[in-house]
């Protein structure tokens, strides 16, 4: 597939507010570069994701989503990451079978401590999605914008 | 009608050098709902806040958007502000155009363009949020310390002092952790257990204290101010409360042959044992994995010549529950296992021994009572070889990445000592940096070197190779003089690195704190917050959270206490209002929510509906504890009928982000 240099992808990252909104706001005071692309949601636990926000996501036009909690036995609510990690899982096979590339998302465990984790894992997810080139199949063209 | 108010933040330099805040607050301001949009130099600031307030008295507004650093720093502050200009705290949004936009980015076209993003993303949830009211929970007016070494024993003492119970935690027989083997601390060379056992003693006494020495936490529920906590007492065969500590079993016990912990396994213990003369509380435990009696039983020497009636080899484990309001963690550290290093010969060779075995071969109460001898045979010392930096600020598998940061101190202690007290012994220390901050330190080192005159070179020992007339080969580069050198050594030193103690990762799982890749605990904020875990209630004290020497742990322990105190005083305090809670008329009475509610907050009642043809039916629908909740949000993707949210999170707030991002 030939890949447009000048596609800016739409990503949308979920982000735990215990480990991984933390790691993100390390690697902001770091100083720790990763596109602009990325624009992050802070949700009390990766667990509040429902599938539904990231089929949301990409039916307005997100060519990726990424969802971030804290490592598997870290969660600060005991077993959310594990149901967060269940969830992705079945969401991942119906993608399969809608014909969505499995790669525009993404589930990810980043602790408060992994500044430099949080901006390598943004900068890598862009780069993929920018490779997959935009979501088509999925984009209900009525929201796109004017 | 929505009457929103969105406030850009400068901060300095911070945001605005990389974002047009102007072009943030004119863009914003053109949103569905925004009736004022202003940007100012320090949005936190007292005038800052005034700006906020004013606006909510004069424009009356609904909701707040603050497009600032992140919600983690004054998500707070903000919610406080409008509070007190009557609006409520939670119709508070923060838009995160700091540590999330302008720290990562340089290009400020596309840096105002994500800041304008994001800031409506908050516009549009906050014109979703509704007004919160926080529960009030009580305290119980207990707390609990874990680990009973230094950091413990003053956090115990420190919240003793305020007048609350305190229970201690302990996993070993005795109470005193690391300290009570060391034998001198630096920089001032006064005596660890001189300080020490007048402060264990003085815990044991206290008669707000409470230590359940041999014990361990098994399980923790609950949340801040009302943890329930098990806590398993292992069975030791020797009835505490009996135990009069006066040693005689230890003396009679004919199996004589265990390792000595204490001493770091330099030398034996008998089965049934006191770890050290001033261990506390001073009771004998004994050793299932060594005790005649318990493997085959016979025996049964203790228990003839206890003339207290103590030793009771039917003894089991028990468990404790007690409740808490506040949990401080200090499970401290160990020396890493050397297994991996065989270019140091520790393994082979009984002579290579580590910093903390030193401690001990040094220590009056220590095996050779204090004279330093080779373990191997005995003889002394004329040439000691100190290796720094075996397994910390390592870029391998094998070590840690982090510097370990006592063991330049101690090294020159042990140095200094050693040239002290046999002057004729020649003392080598291979560095890689002698990192010396803190104060009276690098006086302390200087004095090892201009005045005890002991030998630093920099450069790594390469290999360590025991020769067979009972010498060491010690092959080393110096660095500075650029040569190889080789030293015909006595001893060699390993200053190994420290780690945090095994059980602190499943209490970390157990106490729902986060931990980092080292697993040492990470505080709340690194500077702001240090002795706070991100967990509330949790708190943390010593080298559990990252390498350090004893002022300060002693001080770490002692900002512990104080913020446990400062929750402790309080006879209420308030929930998190950002609670599930279920649509009663949606609900289908299903469980799927129950079953992943981590607190068991979900309860099914029965609740009567009253039907369009104007009967009434009673249907089985659930019900959230909102003083239980901790407002996860699993159960609100498990519902399958969409009747379960979040407040603060709900589903619609969610869904208007994504659409605000994705636009």
């Amino acid at each position: 597939m030939q890949v447009n240099e000048n596609f800016e992808p739409v990503i949308v990252a979920f982000c735990c507010n215990w480990c991984s909104y933390a790691g993100a706001d390390l690697s902001g005071t770091n100083r720790l570069n990763y596109p602009t692309n990325v624009k992050i949601i802070r949700v009390p636990c990766s667990c509040r994701v429902n599938p539904m926000f990231i089929l949301r996501a990409f039916q307005k036009g997100a060519d990726g989503v990424i969802i971030c909690g804290c490592h598997p036995g870290d969660c600060h609510y005991t077993s959310g990451n594990y149901f967060t990690r269940r969830r992705i899982t079945l969401l991942y096979s119906m993608l399969d079978f809608l014909g969505i590339e499995r790669n525009r998302t993404r589930l990810e465990w980043v602790s408060a401590a992994e500044g430099a984790k949080f901006a390598a894992t943004m900068q890598q997810f862009t780069e993929d999605v920018k490779a997959l080139g935009p979501n088509r199949r999925l984009e209900d063209l009525r929201c796109r914008k004017q | 009608m929505q009457r929103i108010g969105v406030f850009v933040c400068h901060c300095g330099t911070n945001i605005a050098a990389t974002v047009d805040v102007k072009a943030v607050a004119e863009a914003l301001g053109h949103e569905a709902g925004v009736v004022i949009a202003q940007d100012y130099q320090y949005m936190c600031s007292e005038s800052g806040q005034e700006l906020v307030k004013s606006a909510i008295r004069e424009q009356k507004l609904t909701g707040v958007v603050i497009c600032s650093c992140s919600p983690r720093m004054h998500e707070n502050t903000f919610r406080k502000a409008a509070a007190s200009a009557g609006l409520n705290p939670y119709l508070v949004e923060v838009a995160n155009i700091r540590e999330q936009c302008s720290w990562i980015h340089k290009d400020i076209a596309t840096a105002t363009e994500k800041a304008i993003i994001l800031g409506k993303a908050a516009v549009a949830k906050v014109a979703l949020n509704t007004p919160l009211t926080s529960m009030e929970s009580p305290v119980v007016k207990r707390a609990l310390v874990i680990g009973g070494g230094i950091a413990g024993i003053q956090t115990a003492l420190d919240i003793a002092e305020a007048g609350f119970d305190v229970d201690i935690v302990e996993k070993n027989p005795t109470i005193g952790g690391k300290m009570a083997q060391i034998d001198k601390t630096f920089p001032t060379l006064d005596c660890a257990a001189c300080i020490l056992t007048p402060k264990m003693v003085e815990a044991s006494q206290n008669e707000r204290i409470t230590i359940h020495s041999f014990s361990e936490v098994e399980d923790v529920k609950g949340f801040v101010g009302n943890f329930t906590v098990k806590i398993k007492k292992k069975a030791r065969f020797v009835d505490e409360t009996k135990c009069t500590g006066c040693g005689l079993c230890t003396e009679k016990c004919p199996m004589k042959k265990v390792p000595n912990e204490f001493n770091m396994g330099l030398d034996n213990r008998s089965a049934i044992y006191i770890p050290f003369a001033q261990a506390v509380p001073k009771v004998a435990t004994i050793d299932p994995n060594y005790c005649m009696m318990l493997k085959t039983g016979k025996c049964g020497v203790c228990s003839k010549v206890c003339s207290a009636g103590a030793i009771d080899y039917k003894q089991q484990d028990t468990i404790i529950e007690q409740q808490y309001g506040a949990i401080v963690v200090a499970t401290g550290f160990n020396p890493i296992k050397l297994d991996k290093y065989d270019e140091f010969a520790y393994n082979q060779c009984p002579d290579v021994v580590t910093s903390l075995e030193l401690e001990r071969l040094m220590n009056a109460a220590g095996p050779n009572g204090g004279t330093l001898l080779r373990p191997s045979d005995k003889t002394h010392p004329h040439t000691i070889v100190f290796v720094q930096c075996v397994g910390s600020r390592c870029d391998d598998e094998k070590g840690k990445p982090y510097c370990s940061k006592i063991c330049c101190m101690y090294t020159a202690k042990h140095a200094m000592l050693i040239r002290e007290k046999y002057p004729d012994t020649e003392v080598y220390v291979f560095y890689i940096d002698v990192r010396t901050p803190g104060k009276n330190f690098d006086e302390f080192y200087r004095r090892a070197v201009e005045q005890y005159n002991v030998h630093y070179i920099k450069g790594m020992v390469g290999k360590v190779t025991p020769k067979s007339d009972g010498k060491i080969d010690v092959q080393a580069s110096d660095l500075l003089a650029n040569e190889q050198l080789h030293i015909n050594a006595d001893m060699v030193v390993l200053a190994a690195a420290i780690e945090p103690d095994k059980t602190a990762r499943p209490l970390a799982t157990m106490l729902t704190t986060q931990m980092d890749t080292n697993d040492f605990f990470t505080e709340a904020h690194p500077k702001l917050r240090p002795v706070e875990s991100a967990t509330a209630g949790i708190f943390l004290s010593g080298a559990c959270q990252g390498p350090k020497d004893i002022p300060e742990t002693v001080a770490q322990g002692s900002a512990a206490a104080a913020k446990a105190i400062g929750l402790l005083c309080k006879n209420s305090i308030t929930c998190n209002p950002c609670t599930a809670h279920s649509d009663e008329l949606m609900c289908n009475g299903c469980s799927s929510c129950e079953k992943v509610c981590p607190y068991g907050a979900i309860t099914y009642i029965d609740k009567e509906f009253r039907m369009p043809d104007r009967t009434t039916k009673i249907r089985r629908v659930a019900s959230v504890n909102p003083a239980v909740c901790q407002g996860c949000g699993a159960c609100t993707v498990a519902c399958p009928s969409g009747a379960m949210d979040l407040s603060g999170f709900s589903n619609s707030q969610i869904m208007a982000e994504v659409d605000a991002i994705c636009k």
